[in-house]
């Protein structure tokens, strides 16, 4: 059985994508954090080490570290390892650039608290242009 | 965010596909900081030149911007690459990482931007004026511009300040706003300062205690000099994400704060204690394979004292001062390279300790007075650091 719950947020990159939500409490570094060859998270104890984010609705806090995660992010984009979407607390300008570079929708700041809701499983449809996030939540997960 | 006319054309294509690259990178900026608007710049400078940093996908990257016909339209700089575009075989640096790194200076070339790389762009005939507004990458150089130069701009990141730069414009927000401009600590320098290396350690202080706002620094006796600025400006904003210092006397917005103000603000003190915690933390060894100076790049007067230390002299261990090619023109002019190279030395240009390959060179230990090369140095080219001012390294190198 499942519910659906619409979500509304701020527009950072327009454009509309869906998939398997990936959700993490961690902030993320694509820049040493992330494999653009595999889409695989890589860096030491994050919470999804080991977790492939391609074609995934990835739901994180904010991005980190080194400003080069931008370019990781159009590399993911050129090599088809990049996530279908990524949703924020807090867009920070390495991920937002990353974002247009390689053309993923970008959404943040939502009216509701983002990382209760959306739980990793879910599925979740980003209607970026709009700034609404459909989830299709999974009951008795 | 409010679009002219002519910026939403830009945005939807109807100017180019690199133009279109550009303004999304800049209205993307602009919707997470709420800029209500766009200005226009009249100076860029971008960060992310050296293959070392960037790698294959920022060449990629670059090279398809640049295929894509985009063209700068304002003064534009380039940081530090990863090598002396010139002399890189002198310095080992291996054929594939020089062939990456000419790819990486030729798609900049054919966006149309034809300056040299250094982290001083105010030295080399990119210096903004008081207000005007500009997209500057390099940290040190931001901000020197802000509290310097009184100009103003945001700390952007490569992509973003060739955005800028292709644009001529960038959001208007942060530091571009009168009302973010104004002190929001107060630091008091308890203990007398003088030097290029205690100047550099007083930013680390600086920048540690508060990590990010806007400081007012009081109790600076004697008038700093350049080069004393210029290191301030590179070490306060390595630790935290400090982008402008007010200085009385120096910072030329200093009169809109008045003492009233400073009372009201909380307040650091710098002690004598403090030099030492930053010596304790950044100084590692006490022997070195290098002298690196010149982080941020060297002045003319810099490269002077050098060639006066070691004139006629031996040198028993590398010592490279690094600098523009624009300062390394004008002190071969005056005989100095030949000075440092008979000592055994030598000028680097185009790069710099940071963003090259050290540590495929065999350099393990290095000796700098540079307290932002210092803290970069052991992770960006794993090697250990050996901290003092210029005279103590150079003395130093000079002994047996």
């Amino acid at each position: 059985m499942t519910t659906e719950i619409v979500l509304k947020g701020r527009t950072i990159v327009g454009g509309q994508a869906e998939g398997i939500a990936l959700v993490t409490r961690e902030a993320i570094s694509f820049f040493g954090g992330v494999d653009p060859q595999t889409g695989v998270i890589i860096e030491r104890g994050h919470e999804l080490e080991a977790c492939k984010i391609s074609g995934k609705v990835l739901v994180f806090p904010r991005g980190k570290g080194s400003t080069v995660g931008s370019y990781i992010i159009y590399a993911m984009g050129k090599y088809g390892t990049a996530p279908a979407a990524m949703i924020n607390l807090e867009t920070e300008p390495i991920i937002a650039i990353g974002a247009v570079l390689a053309n993923i929708p970008l959404m943040d700041k939502f009216n509701e608290p983002l990382l209760e809701i959306i739980k990793t499983g879910d599925y979740v449809k980003v209607l970026s242009s709009l700034g609404v996030l459909k989830v299709r939540t999974v009951k008795n997960r | 965010m409010f679009l002219t006319r002519k910026e939403e054309m830009m945005l939807e294509g109807k100017c180019g596909r690199a133009s279109a690259l550009a303004m999304r990178l800049l209205v993307a900026l602009g919707q997470i900081f709420d800029a209500e608007r766009m200005v226009a710049i009249n100076s860029a400078q971008i960060s992310g030149i050296s293959y070392k940093n960037i790698g294959n996908t920022g060449l990629e990257f670059l090279e398809n911007f640049a295929n894509l016909g985009a063209q700068i339209c304002v003064r534009t700089n380039l940081n530090p690459a990863g090598m002396d575009l010139d002399k890189w075989k002198e310095f080992g640096i291996s054929q594939s990482f020089a062939e990456k790194q000419l790819r990486i200076i030729n798609a900049f070339r054919k966006m149309n931007i034809q300056s040299s790389c250094s982290c001083t762009p105010y030295l080399i005939g990119n210096r903004p004026r008081f207000g005007d507004h500009i997209a500057w990458a390099e940290s040190s150089a931001v901000a020197f511009a802000n509290s310097i130069l009184g100009a103003r701009t945001n700390r952007e990141g490569g992509p973003s300040a060739l955005a800028s730069a292709i644009i001529g414009k960038t959001p208007l927000y942060g530091y571009h706003l009168d009302e973010n401009r104004k002190p929001t600590y107060v630091v008091r320098v308890e203990i007398p300062v003088q030097g290029a290396f205690e100047y550099s350690i007083l930013g680390y202080i600086v920048g540690k205690k508060l990590g990010y706002g806007v400081p007012l620094v009081t109790g600076i006796r004697k008038k700093p000099t350049f080069e004393e600025l210029k290191t301030f400006s590179a070490s306060i904003a390595t630790v935290g994400s400090i982008a402008l210092y007010h200085i009385p006397g120096i910072t030329p917005e200093y009169q809109v704060v008045s003492e009233k103000n400073e009372a009201s603000k909380e307040t650091f003190f710098v002690e004598k204690s403090d030099f030492q915690q930053v010596i304790d933390t950044l100084c590692q060894v006490d022997t070195f394979d290098l002298v690196a100076i010149g982080c941020p790049h060297c002045t003319l007067s810099e490269i002077s004292k050098l060639a006066k230390m070691v004139r006629g002299k031996k040198l028993r261990r590398n010592v490279w001062a690094y600098t523009s090619r624009e300062v390394y023109a004008a002190a071969e002019r005056r005989g100095l390279v030949t000075i440092i190279e008979k000592a055994g030395g030598k000028v680097v240009k185009d790069t710099c300790m940071v963003v090259s390959p050290l540590e495929d060179m065999d350099i393990k230990t290095v000796a700098t007075n540079s307290c932002k090369a210092a803290h970069y140095l052991p992770t960006t080219c794993k090697v250990k650091i050996c901290l003092g001012s210029l005279d103590t390294c150079v003395k130093a190198a000079l002994k047996q």
